[in-house]
Formats: C-alpha cells, sequence, structure tokens
C-alpha cells in the first residue's frame, strides 16, 4: 500500500503552482481537501507518495512555491 | 451594424471566448479553493492557469501577483486607496478618465495632496514636466497608456524611469492598451499595471485585473475588499499572501475562462498584427474625417502615436444628434459625450460638448471605415 504525505499551502494558488510543477515532472500527486488533523488553511492539499517527500520539498523549494507544511499521512 | 465603440467595450468577440465561457460551466463549475471537490478543483485550475498566461502575456514575473478584479477601476482603486495616505503626493496628467481622478478627488478631500500635470491639446504630455513634478516628494505617479478620449499614447516606459530614479511607484491605467499595444511589466519598469480584459484582450465584461510588480512591498497596501478566501479560514483577519490578500469572495470564473481564451486568441493573432491593423484603420478615420467640411478631429493625427481611438466634433452640431443619427439610420455605433473623463475633455478643448468617439476594434474592416465616413459626411451635411 502506498505511503502519502500531504503538502499543505497558504492559498489555493500555490496549490495549483504546485500540482501543476510535480505533474509535469512526472510525480504522482493529487489535490485533495485538507485533512482536519492537519490544519484548516487552504483547503486543498497536495497529496503525494510519501517515499519521494525529500525530492517533492526540493523541487517545490526550487520554484518557490510557498508551502505552510508537509505532513506524513 | 458598425461597431465603433470598442473603447468601451470590444464586439463582437471571438467565438473562442463564448465557448470558453460555456465551457467552464459544464466542467468545471465549482467554487475555485472553497472545497476539496473535483469541479472545484479544476475551476481553481483555470484560474490558476489564466494567472500564468496573464503574467507571461505582460511579463510581469510571478502569476501570484495577478489579481483579478470587476473591472479596471476596481483595480486602479486597489492601489489608490489602499496605498495613499493623508499627506501623500500623487502625481497624474490632466488627461485621465474619472476611474483615476474621482479616487484621487475623494482621496484629496481626506488630506491627499494631487499634482495635476497639465497635457498639450492633442492629449500628449510632456515627460520633462512629470519629471519635475515627482521631484518634489511624490509617493505615486498614475497615468494611463492611451487616453480615451483623443487616443494619445503616454510615454510610459519613460515615465517608470523618471519614477524609479527618484524612488516613486508607477501606476499604469492600461483600460485602452491591454492586447492592442505592446505591454512588458518588467521592461518598461511598472509597479501596478491595472488592465482591461473586456477590450483588447477581447474578454467578457466584468473581469478585469491588477498586475504587481515582483518588487513591490505589498505589506504596505490595505485590501480595499476583506472576506472569504478558502484560505486560512481560521483566521478572522485578512491573509496578507497574495493573491488572496485582494481577492475575497467567489470569483468570476466564467469570465476568467474567457479572458484567458481573449488572451490566447490575442496572442495567436499577434498584438503587433493586431496594431497594425488599428493603425490602418486609424489614419483612413482621420483623412477620411478631416476630408469633411466643418469636421473638427481631435488627437495627435498621428496613428503612431494614437491607439484606434479618433474623436470629433461637427461645426454648429451636438454630437448628441450626430451619435443618435448614425445609429437609427446608418446602425453605426459610436459613443458621444465626455465619456466619464472631463478632465481629457478640458484639455483638448471639448468641455462641455464632449465628442463623437470613434473607436474601431479588431474585427473592423476597412469597408466599414469607409462607410462610416461617408455615413458620418451625410449626416454633418444635412
Amino acid at each position: 500500500m502506498t505511503e502519502y504525505g500531504v503538502v499543505l499551502f497558504y492559498t489555493t494558488s500555490s496549490a495549483m503552482r504546485a500540482e501543476k510543477l510535480l505533474a509535469r515532472e512526472d510525480y504522482t500527486v493529487k489535490l485533495i481537501p485538507v485533512p482536519r488533523q492537519f490544519s484548516s488553511d487552504c483547503g486543498i492539499a497536495l497529496r503525494f507518495d510519501w517515499h519521494q517527500h525529500e525530492q517533492v520539498r526540493s523541487a517545490l523549494d526550487e520554484a518557490h512555491v510557498e508551502v505552510d507544511a508537509m505532513h506524513h499521512l | 451594424m458598425i461597431y465603433l465603440d470598442s473603447a468601451a467595450t470590444s464586439w463582437p468577440k471571438p467565438p473562442e471566448v463564448l465557448k470558453a465561457m460555456v465551457g467552464v460551466l459544464e466542467r468545471a463549475g465549482g467554487n475555485p479553493g472553497r472545497s476539496g471537490h473535483q469541479l472545484s478543483i479544476e475551476a481553481a485550475r483555470v484560474m490558476y492557469d489564466a494567472r500564468e498566461d496573464i503574467a507571461r502575456f505582460f511579463n510581469s514575473g510571478d502569476p501570484m501577483r495577478i489579481i483579478f478584479t470587476n473591472n479596471a477601476t476596481h483595480a486602479i482603486n486597489i492601489v489608490l486607496k489602499g496605498l495613499l495616505k493623508p499627506g501623500d503626493r500623487v502625481v497624474t496628467s490632466s488627461m485621465e478618465h474619472n476611474a483615476v481622478m474621482r479616487p484621487l478627488r475623494s482621496l484629496e478631500e481626506r488630506g491627499l495632496i494631487l499634482d495635476v500635470v497639465p497635457c498639450a491639446s492633442d492629449g500628449s504630455l510632456d515627460v520633462s514636466d512629470i519629471a519635475t513634478a515627482i521631484n518634489i516628494n511624490a509617493r505615486l505617479v498614475v497615468i494611463n497608456h492611451a487616453s480615451n478620449v483623443a487616443g494619445t499614447i503616454s510615454p510610459v516606459a519613460e515615465v517608470a524611469s523618471i519614477a524609479h530614479r527618484a524612488g516613486v511607484l508607477f501606476l499604469v491605467d492600461a483600460a485602452q492598451t491591454a492586447g492592442v499595444l505592446p505591454i512588458d511589466v518588467k521592461a518598461f519598469g511598472i509597479d501596478f499595471l491595472a488592465f482591461t480584459g473586456h477590450k483588447g484582450l477581447q474578454g467578457p465584461p466584468g473581469i478585469d485585473g491588477l498586475v504587481i510588480g515582483d518588487h513591490v512591498d505589498t505589506s504596505q497596501i490595505e485590501p480595499l475588499v476583506q472576506g472569504g478566501t478558502g484560505s486560512q479560514s481560521e483566521l478572522e483577519e485578512q491573509p496578507e499572501h497574495l493573491p488572496d490578500k485582494f481577492e475575497s469572495g467567489t470569483p468570476n470564473i466564467v469570465g476568467i475562462a474567457g479572458l484567458r481564451a481573449g488572451i490566447n486568441w490575442v496572442k495567436e493573432r499577434g498584438v503587433e498584427a493586431v496594431r497594425a491593423q488599428e493603425k490602418e484603420l486609424t489614419g483612413a478615420l482621420i483623412a477620411g474625417l478631416s476630408d469633411i467640411a466643418g469636421v473638427k478631429v481631435y488627437g495627435t493625427h498621428d496613428p503612431e502615436k494614437s491607439v484606434a481611438i479618433v474623436s470629433f466634433t461637427a461645426a454648429g452640431r451636438r454630437v448628441s444628434e450626430i451619435g443618435l443619427r448614425l445609429d437609427e439610420d446608418y446602425c453605426i455605433l459610436t459613443r458621444v459625450g465626455l465619456h466619464c473623463a472631463p478632465a481629457a475633455h478640458r484639455t483638448i478643448g471639448t468641455f462641455p460638448g464632449g465628442t463623437v468617439r470613434l473607436a474601431p476594434g479588431a474585427f473592423t474592416t476597412m469597408d466599414d471605415i469607409k462607410e462610416a465616413v461617408s455615413a458620418i459626411e451625410k449626416v454633418v451635411r444635412s
């Protein structure tokens, strides 16, 4: 079973930007409602394969996408 | 029908625009960013893609700094009302639309110091007059990129460089130029660009925007409207993050989809090609009108120095009567009067009577222009 992580953002636009960027680089990502155990920030979070969390983090940093938090699901 | 009112709103719209508007309701009808379901996410994608396209179109940089507004007036108000404090000095020109003048006059009553630099009677602005005014400790310069009355193009790149040397912020009202003149926010050095989506950019009315330059510190700007953004919902205070800080309430996703299709239509056709056609039509219009006895054409009389906006009056005839006859007898649609720009009409010498304004658009043909000139000649002579 895939282990997932989620990225939380301050704005919906950042979530959209992250999805577009990561999908282009062939990461398997999906936008989902923010899991309530984490935060009530932007309504949409980005789910990814937790095994890639370091690469996801650095891809978002490199593109200057503002990230609120990253969690293991 | 000959539609010569593209300076108010362009018509007809490219079919792609209508298709995109219907399409977004069919496949992305959710409220962007408000809910996590697929229709909401798809709507948010449409909105984000539009930001990217607009940022690329104006070469402004960060797509998060594209703020969608209801109209260019709204975009201008965000900057003027959000940034300026009593005691600040603002430099503007005598050719401005009321979208700029009214908020500035209102702020002036509350202590703003306003310096209106006079333009020549052809609507042209002398850059050195702006330079002189700026040097007296100004906070902001705001001018139009082209006049909605005379069509005269302002030297925005020169004004931007003067403003930057003096450490003054620069707001451009691009209502009449977005989509018809090249605009490069970075190369020109524009801090704020208020643009209209439903004129040269071919989008529907009700969707326009504000482009904020990458280096502008937005913490100094109070949002005009506060409310729900779909983000940081635990806070009762407005978030600082862009674009949310300036975009409260459900956005006009249908308009945004239409605007995006309009911009892509303009990109495909090429701003240079649109401009070349408009110059040709404007030249023919100026030449044709100038040959009619008793007709006076305003502005620079030079299509190189003007967008496709031509204002005229006819000796002994009221502009309202000319406009009505053109509409009723010839099905030629124009706009007469003061065009929400009393300062501009004072500058060119047509206040309070106003002018008849002819504004061809991307779908106007040379035959339309010939027919319009011939109709105007008959109306003026009769």
